[in-house]
């Protein structure tokens, strides 16, 4: 592409930010122009379930880069503005402040929303998510000592947001639909496992439980009702259910989707001149032979490197292995890759030591591992994702022997 | 603050004034400098950040607890100097301060 090209790059979340930033590092020397829905540039949004809600990180300490970098570096930050229509043929984009920008390649970066209840009294004030620095802040006013929080969702934030709950002094209570937590995205160890910590820290559960609706006082949440007839009296909600793409103007446009934005290995949809990359990217995975939509930071990187490679003419990063994390209380949990067409599940030491990992297995292929407080099976387990090297099942389960004996 | 030159694996030289309480990491992040990808941004989690730390600095940096010690056990190109820079807090101490770049951080 050449020097002059105008890149144009819709959201400015983690993914946006830097492919913003990354366009500059790789020698890209065009006009970019960074459009972000929040009054705010790009931070980190991981934080703010954790070391922010409890008060150990400021705001710009989240932020990736201070406000000036992006004047500095010849990228036109357009805060508070989202984009309302695409016109592929034109090249252009139109925007919320009624501007119109013509671009030479276009980033869609427009991440995922969360996802609301269709429940009665949704609208209460006080029935909150954590998506954004903002949604953050109104939770942090909400919990304290004496407090008491619902958490409606018994995934990652869900956990995240009650274990905070927790240091900041807060009664907490989760809601979750399944059986179990972390249904959707963990195994049956590490759900137990979860549980009990949460349980010791003083958290308490509602399994199974099916949420109908939310009641209130003067506009705001008190309780939170179930199908079985009861009322969870509360003074606050966190709804963490998962999100949803914001595919909508890529949809509109006629570019290819289906859980998201399709892309190929260079982040470009079908249209060449627009990438897409993060949350709302639906990419290929090589090492599972398949494609699907991550919503990570690592995810959102990978997705920034690979759109800004090629619209600076650089040779693509080397293929990764998706991998997150999570943090609790005292606990580390890393995870490696997904756990894809696994026949078997294999635990390497004990989880009553809270210092183990969950090892998925397909044959005798590592497709991921969920690692507690474990950085050797983690980093060892993610190297064996990518080489797709076999192990012996027999030395893997026995934690005598080190993770680089394992994989010798 | 303190003055900390970043040397990238080819030897291009970044020398910035960082404010005391961030991270050595902090300090190249915040001011777009390759070669310090910190994909975890600064949780221990991914070994991402890993430096070299010249010999004159080892001890001013500090001792590396047990989870950096065991996340750059498996970093590539590790050796006794390396340090994740995430772990590294910054003070007037390591002002003069000079940390080199791996080749990769994957």
């Amino acid at each position: 592409m050449s020097a002059a090209a105008h890149v144009v790059i819709l959201g400015a979340g983690h993914a946006g930010g830097t492919a913003a930033a990354l366009l500059r590092q790789y020698g890209f020397e065009g006009p970019i122009t960074l459009v972000g829905e929040e009054p705010i540039p790009p931070y980190q949004r991981p934080p703010l379930s954790k070391a922010w809600l409890k008060g150990e990180a400021d705001a710009d300490s989240l932020a990736l880069k201070p406000l000036e970098f992006y004047a500095e570096h010849n990228i036109d930050f357009r805060a508070s503005t989202t984009a309302t229509s695409l016109d592929r043929a034109a090249k252009t984009v139109a925007l919320s402040d009624g501007s119109q920008v013509s671009y030479d390649a276009l980033i869609i970066a427009t991440g995922a929303r969360a996802i609301a209840l269709p429940i009665p009294g949704a609208e209460l004030a006080g029935v909150m998510f954590l998506r954004t620095a903002a949604d953050a802040a109104h939770l942090k006013e909400a919990v304290g000592p004496g407090k008491r929080l619902a958490v409606v969702g018994g995934g990652y934030i869900g956990l995240e947001v009650a274990a905070s709950g927790r240091a900041l002094g807060a009664e907490v209570v989760v809601l979750e639909r399944e059986t179990r937590l972390l249904a959707r995205v963990a195994c049956e160890t590490l759900s137990t496992f979860f549980k009990q910590v949460h349980e010791q820290h003083g958290v308490t559960f509602e399994l199974g439980a099916s949420v109908t609706g939310f009641v209130g006082k003067d506009g705001r949440v008190t309780g939170v009702t179930l199908a079985d007839g009861r009322t969870i009296a509360c003074d606050a909600v966190v709804v963490g259910v998962g999100a949803h793409p914001n595919d909508e103007i890529a949809k509109a446009a006629g570019l290819e989707t289906a859980r998201g934005v399709v892309v190929d290995l260079d982040a470009r949809t079908s249209d060449p001149a627009i990438y897409a990359i993060g949350d709302v990217a639906h990419r290929p995975m090589p090492i599972y032979g398949r494609m699907f939509r991550m919503e990570s930071v690592p995810n959102a990187l990978e997705g920034a490197k690979q759109a800004a490679s090629a619209i600076a003419g650089r040779p693509q990063p080397a293929g990764e292995v998706p991998w997150q994390w999570s943090d609790q209380y005292d606990l580390k949990l890393q995870i490696a890759g997904y756990a894809f067409d696994v026949d078997e599940i294999l635990v390497r030491g004990d989880p009553a030591s809270a210092k183990f990992a969950v090892f998925h297995l397909k044959g005798d292929l590592v497709q991921s591992v969920e690692a507690i407080n474990s950085p050797p099976e983690f980093m060892m387990g993610k190297q064996l994702i990518g080489a797709r090297r076999p192990v012996s099942k027999q030395r893997l389960a026995d934690p005598t022997i080190s993770m680089k004996e394992v994989a010798a | 603050m303190a003055k900390i030159t970043y040397v990238e694996h080819n030897g291009s030289e970044h020398v910035i004034d960082v404010k005391n309480g961030l991270s050595v990491m902090e300090g190249a992040v915040k001011n777009n400098i390759p070669g310090i990808d910190a994909d975890c941004g600064g949780a221990c989690a991914c070994a991402t950040c890993h430096v070299y730390v010249d010999a004159a600095w080892q001890s001013k940096t500090g001792e590396k607890s047990a989870m950096e010690e065991s996340m750059l056990d498996f970093a590539e190109n590790v050796e006794d100097n390396s340090r994740l820079s995430c772990q590294i807090k910054v003070s007037d101490d390591l002002d003069g301060l000079i940390v080199r770049m791996p080749e990769s951080q994957h």
